[in-house]
């Protein structure tokens, strides 16, 4: 028997969706890699009209706040320091220029990296970055729980970390939004397991935890119409091979061991309550923040930049000024742009 | 030994290095010479191509090529995708003070070797030398010289709705090879530049079918900037069958570990061929396996889409900025 190619599923998928879909339907995405994934394949083109999906602040390097960027550049201007950090942030705007013009910042593929840095430059502090949701914050705490156990005493952590429920409830508390469901993110949920989410169980929206394959995004979103047509408001694992009901529960341990929950500003968004991960004082020699007595910063968004209100899922990308004109990858104005997972970059490369 | 400033002084230090180790490994009636200006013959009744390359590449010795290799493929390629057939070469370097001989002597063996393998002589040069610290090693530029036989026009401005574009062979090895290399990748892999002179495949195709509009190498870039060039100068609209699109399985992995689109990155040994459509068929026969139909052209205004491989529809972008691997 002929067994049926990923084209004939997804357009199954695609027909069963059009025809559940009876009422208008927003959908919110809150991972950079779905943005990607969604974009890259093209499946906002495989929608019934009455079905769109907006991203929202799912990207790590996106949500960190102008202010956070602006401490990292006068680290990696610190005579004696070395920063740390994932490729993508040395792009991002802060007030005026970017954190790869500051002096001294190395790129690094995993917090390893960092601590081998540490290791093989003792004359020097390294200050590793961390950025991110709660994917990889358990890699920057097992580095930290790594360093101490090492004695390292060159090494820091400036943690900007941001932890995903509170953005979520914040979406849900606005009054004029729209949506009807979330695809929560498969990486993070990895981490924190399907019943993290369960505080949505009371709320209006509908939710699944996605997979990155074309099919699971399908399956996903036809999962969600599904339960918004019966006012399922119950988060659905969709994602089983790799999420497991209470998550990476060791990974989360570490987590808490050396983080603890603090209020956080978001780009474009502001502060957000216990929406951060700050490092408990029982490690406070790793803290970059007390090391350096680094100063909270405030710094006003781009003029015209409206990725606060995209982040949100209120805006998109083409209703910018900026966009495609004086924002581009090449010359990025705010951090949607700048990072390969960012909403603007992504509807730059991929929209139609 | 080391390349020392007298090197390129113009007195007997230069005479006897261009001698042996030059005209050593690249000489030919007209090299030997040693004219100030070489004295070219061209077959009759053909057009003239010329056009010029600098080579800057790190490291200068990577997996399936050089820098020499590539001096002499790069601009061969880009003579070939006028559909001359490339004759002569100009060689010029800028060597840095200190740069070791047995390096320089290892580059040269490389580009007579390439030389030979395209058929094409080196027919006058050049050499300078900069003090330490003024240069990276040693950068190279040639020139080239081809003859267009008549009645070949080819254009990125012909391309009409209708065509097809095809693709030589899989896309990607040459800059992931050297990205591999260069960035010390924890894991080893056995890809390597795919740096080739197609002068003589461009010939065969030519000889194949009237019908080519348009031959590119997509070099920096990738085959997607090829295809966006077609697009603009024709004023038509492409679109991508993202399944048909050819990519060594090793390639596609570092790809989706650092986050590569095969479709941007650099080859130095393929060809994106537009063709009218009763041509795919030969000329995919004489590109031989690997080679693959990508896109279809239709009527403008000017688009690059992709249709994925899930049936969906998207923009496919020039290359906006260098790609940074990505960050979890
Ligand atoms: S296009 Fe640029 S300026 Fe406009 S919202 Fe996006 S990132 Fe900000």
């Amino acid at each position: 028997m002929h067994s049926a190619t990923l084209k004939e599923k997804v357009s199954l998928l695609s027909m069963a969706l059009a025809t559940e879909a009876r009422r208008p339907l927003t959908f919110m995405e809150v991972c950079g890699t779905h943005t990607m994934a969604i974009a890259r394949h093209g499946i906002k083109s495989l929608l019934p009209e009455n079905v769109s999906i907006v991203s929202g602040p799912g990207c790590p390097v996106c949500v960190t706040s102008a202010g956070d960027i602006e401490r990292a550049i006068s680290l990696g201007d610190t005579p004696g320091v070395i920063v740390a950090t994932f490729g993508d942030m040395i792009k991002v705007p802060g007030e005026e220029r970017t954190l790869g013009s500051a002096a001294n910042v190395k790129v690094i593929y995993s917090p390893l990296d960092a601590l081998e840095l540490a290791r093989s430059t003792p004359d020097k502090q390294v200050v590793l970055l961390g950025i991110g949701f709660e994917t990889t914050a358990p890699l920057m705490a097992a580095a930290i729980l790594q360093a101490h156990r090492e004695g390292l005493s060159n090494f820091t952590v400036l943690s900007m970390h941001k932890v995903v429920p509170p953005a979520l409830q914040l979406l849900l508390s606005d009054p004029t939004s729209r949506l009807s469901g979330f695809i929560l993110p498969g990486h993070v949920s990895a981490i924190t397991g399907r019943i993290y989410y369960d505080f949505l169980k009371d709320s209006r929206v509908s939710s699944v935890v996605a997979g990155f394959e074309p099919l699971d995004i399908m399956e996903s979103l036809y999962l969600l119409v599904k339960a918004c047509m019966a006012g399922d408001s119950r988060p659905i694992n969709n994602y089983p091979r790799i999420v497991r009901e209470e998550g990476n529960p060791k990974a989360m341990g570490t987590m808490f061991q050396v983080f603890e929950p603090c209020d956080a500003s978001w780009r474009g968004i502001g502060t957000i309550p216990a929406s951060g991960l700050a490092i408990r004082s029982e490690y406070k020699d790793f803290d970059a923040v007390r090391r350096f007595d680094l100063a909270e910063r405030e710094v006003p968004e781009p003029a015209g930049c409206l990725c606060g209100a995209i982040l949100m899922g209120k805006a998109l990308p083409d209703q910018c000024r900026h966009f495609g004109k004086t924002c581009t990858p090449s010359f990025p104005v705010g951090p949607c742009m700048v990072s390969t997972e960012g909403t603007c970059a992504a509807w730059f490369k991929y929209n139609l | 030994m080391n390349i020392t400033m007298n090197h390129g002084a113009g007195g007997r230090v230069m005479h006897d290095f261009i001698q042996k180790s030059v005209v050593g490994h690249l000489g030919n009636d007209l090299l030997t010479r040693m004219d100030d200006a070489a004295v070219l013959d061209l077959p009759a009744g053909s057009r003239l191509a010329l056009t010029t390359d600098s080579y800057v590449v790190h490291p200068l010795f990577f997996p399936g090529g050089d820098i020499g290799r590539l001096a002499v493929c790069g601009t061969v390629n880009d003579l070939s995708t006028a559909g001359a057939d490339p004759l002569y070469l100009t060689l010029a370097f800028i060597l840095e003070e200190g740069f070791p001989l047995a390096d320089l002597d290892r580059i040269l063996a490389s580009i007579a070797a390439t030389a030979r393998e395209a058929g094409v002589r080196i027919v006058t040069g050049d050499t300078k030398v900069v003090e330490r610290g003024k240069g990276d090693g040693i950068f190279i530029n040639t020139a080239g010289v081809g003859a267009i036989p008549a009645g070949v026009d080819l254009s990125t401005h012909n391309a009409r709705p209708g065509d097809v574009i095809l693709v030589s062979g899989p896309m990607g090895n040459h800059e992931v090879a050297l990205f591999a290399v260069r960035e010390k990748l924890p894991f080893s892999t056995s890809i390597e530049s795919d740096a080739t002179p197609l002068n003589h495949l461009v010939q065969r195709l030519l000889a194949t079918t009237p019908e080519i509009r348009a031959i590119k190498d997509p070099t920096r870039g990738g085959v997607a900037s090829a295809l966006w060039e077609i697009c603009e100068h024709s004023g038509v609209a492409v679109t991508v069958d993202e399944e048909s699109l050819p990519v060594d399985k090793e390639v596609r992995g570092v790809c989706e570990l650092v986050g590569f689109d095969p479709l941007y990155l650099a080859n130095e040994g393929k060809l994106v061929v537009v063709c009218g459509p009763e041509a795919e068929g030969p000329l995919l026969e004489v590109m031989g396996p690997g080679a693959a139909r990508i896109a279809t052209v239709y009527r403008g205004p000017a688009a690059l889409t992709m249709e994925t491989a899930i049936g969906g529809r998207r923009r496919l972008s020039m290359l906006e900025s260098v790609q940074l691997p990505r960050i979890c």
